[in-house]
């Protein structure tokens, strides 16, 4: 009778416990070296030896009892106390995340960039060049002698009759052109100047020029790979037209138009098959190779492509701009 | 080239719209600017005559008039204008007539006096600008007639911004040639008849320079009467054309030069004295241009002079002496072929560019001097009257430009454009535009006729039969080319991996001009000269940029004023340092900067809220040395001109001085406009763009221990030469070094701080015993001792 009371008892005082340690001091209490329990069994020396297996098994079934209810009811300690513990580490996750901030790369590299991705899939490598350029690399190699009409288009930055910023990042062609022979494919992104400022016009802006020069390059390649590009660029399929015009370094040569989205075209690019004397000027026999060149205004496909309606805001670093971007 | 459409179609006329005409042009490489009409909107108005005017009564300058508008009854009027006269043709806007701006005409009285209508001013009708009083009308104009209908007002100014390579459509003759090529129509040239000499006056002509000028006609016209008016006809295609209407010898030579594409010249014939030479100047001799600026001419300008003196500069602009005025009697025409070699630059060298130095410049036809010497005559006798000699040319025919012979051959056709055009299509074409052509096997002999100077050599042909056979009904192809892989060193970092790195970190990439205002460079540089723009936009944007600081300066400023708390720049491109050893004179570097200001963070409820510092800059940079692999940086305390002087830090990489960074010096952000401390750096890209390829060690399989250390030392030591001294004392097992504190304060003595250092060891061979490692430890220490006088703290 004694066992089943003490059992009885540590059970309630097992129910009754309501952290880890009461707990531990229940089993103490009941199992432990001193613990009631343990008493019992050590009591069994007194017995008859015929009633100490009985009295033995049955107090070692009590311990045991008593043992999975204490540990029952520690897994249920554990799960409240951890429960508890969540509880009070709730936070607001809505609260804004620490050092979250980051920059974002110009728009005109973002188009740069895009540029060189798509062309550079095609093998076509960047190459760069100085900006301050001598006559011969801007104008003469590219056909275009001194006094000719077309220097006067470009409203150049002269330093000295001889010395300039460059007008167009065709120079960066012929450099490279002089140093390595065809096939060549290669485009040359950069800074360009011209003595011009007003609402379309700024006296520094960025143009892409590519060059392919190779056995059997035609007119329609050229019209193929720009076709392809505007319609990449953009991403839609646009109406696009090819309309001749005249650059000294190219012939046949054309200035491309696409249909802007209130029906009126806008042009985009020149381009145009490499003037045999341009290959000449560099040692290309045109009669082995042939070439096409072509040349585009990265602000202008920057506007057409986000929506900028002020060319201006490119070199004003406005952050409320320029994070539009990012 | 701005023309009359009118006029255009009276040569050749397309059965298409204006519209479809100016698309046409422009799909041909003659691209229209400009499609306008040649009169604003005005409607009800008509031809009248004056035939009553008398002053009014109550208005000195006002006149009262009856008009005849060939109705029954004749029209009441009050005119203001000076020139209203009886018997004057005028034209008369009636009651009901709606004027441009929205100008109605009703019946109205003015000082008492009705008035049924208004006698027109070319302004009031939306014509031209000049407010010469109302317009008088030839005395033959139809009374009644529609006025719009009268002038042919129904007509539109075309404008083409054309190619420096077609100076042959500078005229209406060149491009009704193109429209006639284009649609394939013939072209109706107004026959230009000779005008018989019936004076025997004649100037002799030397061509002393025949290669600038082969061939220059002169011709004598005698009694003219420039005061006579040029008729309506003419002032108005030259109006409809963009050009004022002067006198009528001007305006005489200015419509050959836009008929036929060829400049002419009217000289005084009194103020030639003996005969009439084409030679180049004599250096230094001076000549007063029209527009009575005197210039200096060097011996590289051609001039036409008489025996004593240059009266104009060939091709460019008459000289004032010797030009044509209303009290001139006699004249002399000059029709003459320039070589554009002879032309080119020279107008622009004296800041002109006159109608004449741009054909020139881009040739005109060397066949076309005749024709344009009779036309001119022809209209200068019947608008002026006078009686004219004979024409005497001088020419030099070894010198003129012969018709170009081209050969263009098939493959090479098929081979540039990548197509094949049927060769009968090919005959077709080149025909079309006036060539002479030879069809031969695989290829054709083409002459080209005289105004077509812009065709030279083959590709020039392809480009006419691709232009003509219309660059949009090509296919487009792929280009080909062969599977080559190129060479990628891993070695390289792209710039745009290390911009990405800074953006990863919250700066925002700019970019600002190359050129900036020399006074922010000086101020920063100020031993540094820098390459000036003699003609730049503006003089704060002249200098070229020593560094990329100023313009991001700029940017930090000019967002400061906008509110902006957290700025952070970074920009990449090419400073530009004088150098007279480098090519063109100039180093062209390209550097990798960058700028922070205000808010170290933005506002953040859990951040601390402080200005960014110089840490936080050289953490920027240490961390983009490292995210890109680079880990032998050295900053060393270091003066320059732009920085605090306690604040600021060369980069070394090696040996090599690699950069700088710091605090731009506080006396400079009055300079910028900056309102708050600006922290900046600047590498040169190719000293960080470049890493060594990982070459990889084993990994310790030991356990690494830490020790701390607490030294104190003098607080002018610098932290990191502490640091390096220790990594480099020669312990394999010290595999990290850290700095984790730096105290200065009550307990230490005055000018000495306290740096506390983890030390992290590990031996690859084993696990490190005690002894060992204080071993080690004894050795730092004792190195710090004897290096820096250092005293471990307690």
């Amino acid at each position: 009778m004694q066992l089943e009371q003490i059992v009885e008892q540590a059970q309630q005082a097992i129910a009754e416990a309501d952290s880890p340690q009461a707990l531990d001091e229940v089993r103490v209490e009941y199992m432990g070296k001193k613990g009631r329990l343990t008493e019992l069994l050590k009591g069994l020396g007194q017995l008859e030896p015929s009633e100490r297996r009985d009295a033995g098994q049955k107090i070692n079934q009590a311990k045991q009892q008593v043992q999975a209810d204490i540990n029952a009811r520690k897994e249920v300690l554990k799960a409240a106390e951890l429960e508890a513990k969540l509880d009070a580490e709730r936070i607001d996750v809505t609260l804004p995340g620490r050092a979250s901030q980051v920059g974002g790369v110009h728009p005109v590299t973002q188009t740069i960039r895009r540029i060189e991705s798509f062309f550079g899939d095609l093998g076509f490598s960047v190459k760069q060049g100085p900006e301050v350029e001598d006559g011969f690399h801007n104008f003469d190699a590219l056909n275009i002698p001194a006094n000719h009409p077309a220097r006067a288009d470009h409203d150049t930055f002269y330093f000295t009759p001889s010395t300039m910023l460059r007008t167009q990042t065709s120079g960066v062609q012929i450099r490279t052109m002089e140093a390595e022979q065809p096939p060549l494919r290669i485009i040359s992104p950069g800074r360009v100047y011209r003595n011009d400022y007003d609402q379309t016009h700024t006296p520094m802006f960025h143009q892409v020029e590519g060059l392919m020069v190779d056995k059997d390059v035609s007119f329609t390649q050229l019209k193929g790979i720009l076709e392809d590009f505007l319609n990449n660029f953009f991403e839609e399929s646009l109406t696009v037209r090819f309309r001749p015009s005249y650059f000294p370094f190219t012939e046949p040569s054309a200035e491309v138009d696409v249909m802007g989205k209130d029906g009126k075209w806008l042009e985009v690019l020149g381009c145009g098959m490499v003037h045999p004397n341009v290959l000449r000027a560099v040692g290309i026999d045109p009669e082995q190779y042939t070439g096409f060149a072509f040349g585009m205004g990265v602000e202008r496909l920057t506007m057409l492509r986000y929506g900028v309606t002020d060319l201006r805001a490119f070199f004003e670093n406005d952050l409320r701009f320029l994070k539009q971007f990012n | 080239m701005k023309f009359s459409e009118n006029w255009l179609r009276s040569w050749v006329n397309p059965d298409i719209s204006s519209e479809a005409l100016s698309e046409q042009l422009s799909m041909a490489g003659l691209e229209v600017d400009g499609l306008e009409p040649v009169a604003a909107d005005f409607h009800t108005v008509v031809v009248g005559k004056v035939v009553e005017c008398g002053p009014h009564p109550d208005a000195d300058k006002l006149q009262v008039t009856k008009v005849d508008v060939g109705e029954n009854e004749l029209l009441d009027i009050v005119c203001g204008a000076p020139n209203c006269r009886k018997d004057l043709m005028v034209v008369v806007a009636k009651v009901g007539a709606v004027l441009p701006g929205d100008f109605k005409i009703k019946k109205a009285k003015l000082r008492g006096h009705p008035s049924h209508g208004m006698l027109c001013s070319f302004k009031e009708l939306g014509l031209i600008d000049d407010h010469d009083g109302i317009i008088e009308l030839p005395s033959d104009a139809p009374i009644g007639k529609d006025y719009r209908e009268y002038l042919g007002l129904d007509d539109l100014s075309i404008d083409i911004d054309l190619t420096p390579n077609r100076g042959d459509c500078l005229s209406i003759r060149g491009i009704a040639r193109e429209v006639g090529v284009l649609n394939n129509i013939d072209v109706s040239e107004p026959t230009v008849d000779a005008v018989e000499a019936t004076l025997e006056d004649a100037k002799a002509i030397h061509l002393d320079a025949p290669v600038g000028c082969p061939r220059y006609l002169g011709r004598v016209v005698k009694n003219v009467d420039v005061k006579q008016q040029t008729p309506l006809w003419m002032s108005e295609k030259l109006r409809r054309s963009g050009i004022r209407s002067i006198d009528p010898v001007v305006d005489i030579t200015n419509y050959v030069l836009l008929e036929l594409g060829h400049p002419m010249h009217a000289f005084d014939l009194d103020r030639i004295q003996g005969d009439v030479h084409v030679r180049y100047a004599n250096k230094g001799e001076t000549l007063t241009l029209l527009d009575e600026q005197e210039v200096k001419l060097d011996d590289d300008v051609l001039v036409i002079a008489d025996d004593k003196q240059a009266l104009a500069m060939a091709g460019v602009y008459g000289g004032l002496g010797s030009g044509v005025t209303r009290e001139s009697k006699d004249i002399f025409l000059e029709s003459a072929f320039f070589a554009p070699d002879a032309i080119l630059g020279k107008a622009r060298r004296f800041g002109l560019h006159t109608d004449a130095s741009h054909r020139y410049e881009r040739g005109v036809d060397p066949e076309l001097q005749r024709q344009a010497m009779e036309r001119a005559t022809q209209l200068l006798i019947e608008i002026c009257g006078g009686e004219a000699g004979p024409i005497v040319e001088a020419k030099s025919d070894e010198h003129l430009p012969k018709p170009a012979e081209v050969t263009l051959r098939a493959a090479r056709l098929t081979s540039v454009l990548g197509i094949d055009i049927e060769a009968a299509r090919v005959t077709e074409i080149l025909e079309r535009l006036g060539f002479d052509v030879k069809v031969e096997t695989g290829e054709w002999l083409v002459k080209v006729p005289t105004y077509r100077f812009d065709i030279a050599i083959e590709e020039d042909l392809i480009e006419e039969v691709a232009r003509v056979f219309g660059y949009n009904n090509f296919q487009a192809a792929a280009p080909a080319a062969q599977l080559r892989m190129r060479p990628q060193q891993e070695s390289l970092i792209s710039t745009h991996r290390l911009v990405d790195a800074m953006i990863e970190r919250g700066y925002q990439e700019a970019i600002t001009y190359s050129f900036v205002d020399p006074k922010h460079q000086a101020a920063l540089f100020d031993e540094s000269a820098s390459l000036t723009l003699p003609h730049p936009i503006s003089v704060d944007m002249s200098s070229m940029r020593l560094s990329l600081w100023p313009g991001l300066l700029n940017a930090l400023a000019h967002n400061q004023k906008r509110q902006q708390s957290v700025l952070a720049f970074v920009e990449t491109g090419l400073r530009f340092i004088p150098d007279e050893a480098a090519e063109n004179g100039v180093v062209q570097q390209p550097m990798f900067s960058g700028v922070r200001s205000g808010k170290a963070y933005g506002e953040h409820w859990s951040a601390e809220d402080r200005g960014v510092d110089f840490y936080d800059v050289k953490g920027d940079v240490e961390a983009l040395l490292k995210k890109t692999g680079i880990n032998d940086v050295r900053f060393v305390a270091s003066e320059h001109s732009a920085l605090h002087p306690g604040q600021s830090a060369a980069i070394y990489r090696g040996e090599r001085c690699i950069g700088y960074m710091g605090a731009l010096h506080p006396k400079f952000e009055k300079t910028f406009g900056l309102n708050q401390r600006a922290f900046v750096f600047e590498l040169q890209l190719d000293a960080i763009n470049q890493r060594s390829i990982p070459s990889a060690q084993p990994v310790s399989r030991f356990p690494s221990i830490r020790r701390d250390l607490a030294v104190v030392l003098d607080e002018r030591i610098a932290a990191g030469e502490v640091l390096t001294t220790l990594k480099n004392i020669g312990v394999n097992q010290l595999i990290d070094l850290n700095l984790f504190d730096v105290y200065q304060g009550d307990n230490l003595p005055e000018g000495k701080r306290s740096l506390a250092l983890s030390v992290t060891l590990q031996d690859n061979e084993k696990t490190l015993e005690e002894t060992e490692i204080n071993g080690i430890m004894e050795k730092l220490v004792s190195t710090l001792q004897s290096e820096f006088d250092a005293t471990l703290r307690d």
